[in-house]
C-alpha cells in the first residue's frame, strides 16, 4: 500500500558531521592556540631568568687600578637549576675581546648599555638560547665596554613544552567530546520532532483525515499545513468517490430493474415460440448484466472499506440467520432450501457490512450450482478462529483449476452455463484478507464444493 | 712575586704531568674481555673492593685503575678523553664542568636520585664531609676544637706549638682543596680568618688527603684543615693518634662523582660500572654511603651549574690571589 520514499542522504548524519567537523576544527584551533601561546610564555620564562643572571654578573664587572674584575656571584648560575639540569655556556667579552668562559659564544658588539639580547643557536651540538648585554665602565683615563652572553640548553623547557602539549591536547580532546557529544543531542532533538510527527501521522486511524492541530516547531510549520491540505483534499476525493459508488449502483441497477420488468411483461403477452426464445434470452442477458453491475460495485465498495477497515463486534451468527432470512424466498424460487448450522454465538470483531457481503456471494454461489431439491448448509462456528462455511451439493471445483479460481473475473470451466461475472469469490477473498483471514476452497468428498471463510 | 708563584705553580703542575700516576693497577689482568679504563682521585685501596665486587659479576671484564690528583685528572681527561672510559673524581665542580663541556655520555634511566645526578650524565655514589683531623698528642692537656672559631683560638693562643705544624690542601694544585676552599668562603667569613691564622703559623700544603694524614700520623703536623673525613677514617682505625673533628659550626660535604666518558669504547660495561657504583650500598666501604635529603643533617653542595661559577678564570684568579694574600705571608 506504501512504497519506501526514495531516500538520499540523512538530516541526521549531515548535522552531526557538520556539528562534528566543526568542533574538530574547534578543537585543533585551542590546541594550537593554547600551545603557542603557552610556548612564549614558558620561552619568556626562561629568558627572564638569562636576563636576570647576566645582570647579576654584569653588576659584579669592576674596574680595580685600571683591571677589570668580573667576580661572578654564585647565584648568577644557580638560579639557571632547572629540573633537567640545562648546561649552561658564558663568555665575558671586554671589548670583543674573549676574556673568560666559553669560545664558543660570540660577541653581538654595538648595543646600548643593559638591553639584553636574545637569540637561538647551537653551541656544541645543542639547541641554546642566549642572551647578551653589555655595559660600559669608564675608569681614570679608560673607558671599556664589557659584554658578557650568557647561553642555555633548552630540555628543560622542551619537556615543559610536552606537558604544555600534552595538557593542551587533553583540552582540545575534552572540548571536542563534550561538543560532539552536545551536537548528538541537539540533532537528536531537532529529528525528535520530526519523528514525534511520524508517529501521530502512523498512529492515526484509517479514516482520520482530520488537520494536525499539535503545536510544531516553527520550521516544520510548512510541512505540517502542507500535509493538511494535502489531507484535506484526499478527504474531500474520498468522499467524492464514495458518492459516486453510490450513485452509479443507483444509477445502473434502477433502470435495468425497469427493463426487465418490461420484458417479463412483454413474454407474457407474446405468443410466438421464436419470440418468447428471444425475450427469455434478453431477460438471461439483463440479470447477467443487473448481477454484474451489483457485483462490481459491491467490490469497488469492499475494495474501499477493506483500505479502511472498521472493526466492531459483532455476533456472526446473527449477521448469518438474518442473511438466509433474506436469501430463503430466492432459495426457494429454485426449490432449495437453507439450512444454518453450527455455534449459537460467535462474537467477532469485524466490518459487518463486508463479511454480510463475502457471505451473500457465497451463499449465492452454491444457490447456483446446487442442483434442484438439495440442500444448501451454512455453517458458523468458533474455533480457533471464526469460520463460516457454505455446503452445497452441485458438481464441485474442477480440482486443475481450485487455485486460481480467486483471481478477479476467472470463472470455472464447468460454469458455462451459469450466470455470473466471476467476483464472487473475489469479493469473498478481498473480505478475507481485509479481516487477517483466508478463503479455503474444497470438494466434499461425496459431491459438492465447500467453501470455507475463516476469520 | 705573583709571578713567581705561578712559576712555582707551572714547574709543580708540570712535574706531577711527568711522573705517570700516583697508582696504577689492573684488576682481573688475565681476562680476554673489554678492559675498563678508570681514572680517580679516589685510593685504590678503599676502592678494590668496589671494583672487585663489579668483575665478581662481570668476570669477563678486567679494569685499569689510574690514580691522579683531582686538577690532573681534570687536565687529563680534558686533553685525551679517548683514553678513559669512566672518570671518578671528588672535585664536583670540575667534574660538572666536564660534564658540562659534553665530555660525558649522558646515561638513561639509572637508578639513584634525581639531586644526586646532573644532566643524566653525572652520578654521585658517596657523600663525604671535610674534616678537621689533629693529632692527639699536640692537644694533650687542652680542649680539643669543635667550631673553626675554637681551632682559630686554639692555634691563636699557642702559636709556638703550632708554627709549621699546621697543614691543609694547596688549593692550586688541588681541584677538592678548592672546592672546599671556595664552599667555606661562601659559607662564612671564618674561613679567611683561618686561612690568615694558619698563614701566620707558616702553613703547609698538601696535594692530596693522603699525605696529610701520612704526616699527621708520623707528628710532623698537629693539625689538617679541611681533610676528607673518609680518607682519616680509614686510617684512624687501630691509630689512636688521630682523631677527626667534623665541625659542629658548618660542615662542607662533597659528593664523589662518576661519569661516562663521551665516545668510550666499551658504552655498555662502563654504564654497568657507573651503575654498579650507584647501587653497591656496603661495598662502598669505608667511603660513606649517599644518604637520602631528608636524612641530610648538614647541606650537602648541590650539583648544579653555579658549581662553574668559581671555576671561570678571573673568579678563580681572584680567589687565589685572596688565598695567596692570607695564606702565604713572607
Amino acid at each position: 500500500m506504501s512504497a519506501s520514499p526514495a531516500v538520499s542522504g540523512s538530516l541526521r548524519n549531515r548535522l552531526v558531521l557538520t556539528l562534528i567537523g566543526g568542533a574538530a576544527i574547534l578543537a585543533l584551533l585551542l590546541f594550537f592556540t593554547v600551545r603557542s601561546y603557552a610556548a612564549r610564555v614558558a620561552q619568556q620564562g626562561q629568558d627572564n631568568i638569562l636576563g636576570a643572571s647576566v645582570t647579576s654578573i654584569l653588576d659584579a664587572v669592576a674596574l680595580r687600578d685600571g683591571e677589570l674584575e668580573v667576580d661572578i656571584p654564585y647565584a648568577a648560575f644557580s638560579m639557571l637549576s632547572t629540573p633537567s639540569d640545562d648546561r649552561v655556556f658564558y663568555a665575558i667579552f671586554q671589548d670583543g675581546e674573549l676574556l673568560s668562559g666559553y669560545d664558543d659564544l660570540s660577541a653581538t658588539n654595538g648595543r646600548p648599555n643593559g638591553e639584553w639580547v636574545f637569540q637561538s643557536g647551537e653551541v656544541r651540538g645543542e639547541t641554546i638560547r642566549q642572551v647578551s648585554a653589555s655595559r660600559t665602565l669608564v675608569g681614570l683615563g679608560t673607558r671599556t665596554e664589557v659584554e658578557v652572553a650568557l647561553g642555555q640548553t633548552q630540555d628543560a623547557l622542551a619537556e615543559t613544552l610536552r606537558q604544555i602539549s600534552r595538557n593542551a591536547a587533553y583540552l582540545g580532546i575534552g572540548f571536542f567530546t563534550l561538543v560532539a557529544g552536545l551536537s548528538f543531542w541537539a540533532t537528536s532533538a531537532t529529528i525528535g520532532q520530526l519523528n514525534k510527527l511520524t508517529t501521530s501521522v502512523t498512529r492515526r486511524g484509517p479514516q482520520d483525515l482530520s488537520p494536525f492541530r499539535k503545536p510544531v516547531p516553527r520550521e516544520m510549520a510548512p510541512l505540517v499545513s502542507s500535509l493538511n491540505s494535502l489531507m484535506g483534499r484526499l478527504d474531500q476525493s474520498l468522499s467524492q468517490s464514495e458518492d459516486f459508488i453510490a450513485e452509479a449502483a443507483h444509477r445502473v441497477r434502477t433502470p435495468l430493474a425497469t427493463v426487465r420488468s418490461y420484458a417479463d411483461a412483454t413474454l407474457q403477452r407474446v405468443e410466438k415460440e421464436e419470440n418468447r426464445e428471444a425475450l427469455r434470452s434478453m431477460v438471461r442477458a439483463i440479470d447477467e448484466s443487473s448481477r454484474a453491475a451489483g457485483q462490481l460495485l459491491d467490490h469497488a465498495m469492499i475494495t474501499f472499506r477493506a483500505d479502511h477497515l472498521e472493526r466492531e463486534e459483532i455476533d456472526l451468527v446473527a449477521l448469518v440467520r438474518d442473511l438466509v432470512q433474506r436469501l430463503t424466498p430466492i432459495a426457494e424460487m429454485k426449490d432449495l432450501s437453507l439450512t444454518l448450522v453450527g455455534d449459537p454465538v460467535v462474537i467477532y470483531s469485524g466490518d459487518p457490512i463486508l463479511i454480510q457481503n463475502a457471505v451473500r456471494n457465497m451463499v449465492d454461489n452454491a444457490l447456483k450450482y446446487a442442483p434442484a431439491e438439495s440442500v444448501v448448509e451454512i455453517e458458523v462456528s468458533q474455533g480457533t478462529q471464526a469460520q463460516i462455511s457454505v455446503r452445497d451439493q452441485g458438481p464441485g471445483f474442477p480440482p486443475s483449476e481450485i487455485d486460481t479460481l480467486t483471481r478477479r473475473f476467472e470463472r470455472g470451466k464447468n460454469a458455462a452455463g451459469t450466470i455470473g461475472s466471476g467476483l464472487g469469490l473475489t469479493i469473498v477473498q478481498d473480505v478475507a484478507k481485509a479481516h487477517g483471514g483466508d478463503l479455503i476452497l474444497t470438494n466434499r468428498k461425496g459431491k459438492g464444493a465447500c467453501v470455507t471463510l475463516s476469520l | 712575586m705573583r709571578y713567581l708563584v705561578a712559576l712555582i705553580v707551572t714547574l709543580l703542575a708540570s712535574a706531577c704531568m711527568a711522573e705517570e700516576w700516583e697508582d696504577q693497577r689492573v684488576f682481573n689482568a688475565a681476562a680476554d674481555g673489554p678492559r675498563l679504563r678508570i681514572i680517580s682521585s679516589t685510593d685504590t685501596a678503599l676502592f678494590a673492593p668496589l671494583i672487585e665486587g663489579f668483575l665478581t659479576q662481570n668476570p669477563d671484564v678486567s679494569v685499569e685503575y689510574l690514580v691522579t690528583g683531582t686538577a690532573d685528572l681534570n687536565a687529563r681527561v680534558r686533553s685525551a678523553p679517548e683514553a678513559f672510559d669512566v672518570v671518578i673524581s671528588s672535585a664536583m665542580d670540575l667534574q660538572l664542568k666536564l660534564a658540562n663541556d659534553g665530555f660525558a655520555m649522558p646515561l638513561e634511566n639509572m637508578p639513584g636520585s634525581d639531586w644526586a645526578q646532573w644532566h643524566d650524565s653525572l652520578f654521585a655514589f658517596t657523600q663525604e664531609p671535610a674534616a678537621i683531623v689533629i693529632n692527639r698528642a699536640a692537644f694533650a692537656g687542652y680542649p680539643v676544637p669543635q667550631t673553626r672559631q675554637e681551632l682559630i683560638e686554639a692555634l691563636r693562643a699557642r702559636p709556638e706549638a703550632f708554627r709549621g705544624k699546621v697543614g691543609t690542601y694547596d688549593i692550586r694544585q688541588s681541584g677538592l682543596g678548592y672546592l672546599f676552599a671556595t664552599q667555606d668562603a661562601r659559607a662564612s667569613e671564618t674561613f679567611w680568618r683561618l686561612m690568615e691564622v694558619m698563614g701566620g703559623l707558616d702553613l703547609r700544603l698538601y696535594c692530596c688527603s693522603g699525605d696529610m694524614i701520612d704526616d699527621l700520623t708520623s707528628g710532623s703536623i698537629a693539625v689538617a684543615y679541611n681533610v676528607l673525613g673518609s680518607y682519616a677514617t680509614a686510617r684512624v682505625e687501630g691509630k689512636e693518634a688521630l682523631e677527626v673533628i667534623l665541625p659542629s659550626d658548618f660542615q662542607t660535604t662533597m659528593m664523589r662523582t662518576a661519569m661516562v666518558v663521551k665516545n668510550t669504547q666499551y658504552p655498555a660495561v662502563a654504564e654497568a660500572f657507573v651503575r654498579h657504583l650507584i647501587v653497591a650500598g656496603p661495598e662502598l666501604a669505608p667511603l660513606p654511603l649517599l644518604t637520602s635529603q631528608q636524612e641530610q643533617e648538614t647541606a650537602v653542595i648541590t650539583l648544579e651549574p653555579a658549581l662553574l661559577t668559581y671555576l671561570d678564570t678571573l673568579k678563580r684568579r681572584k680567589f687565589l690571589t685572596a688565598w695567596e694574600d692570607a695564606v702565604i705571608q713572607k
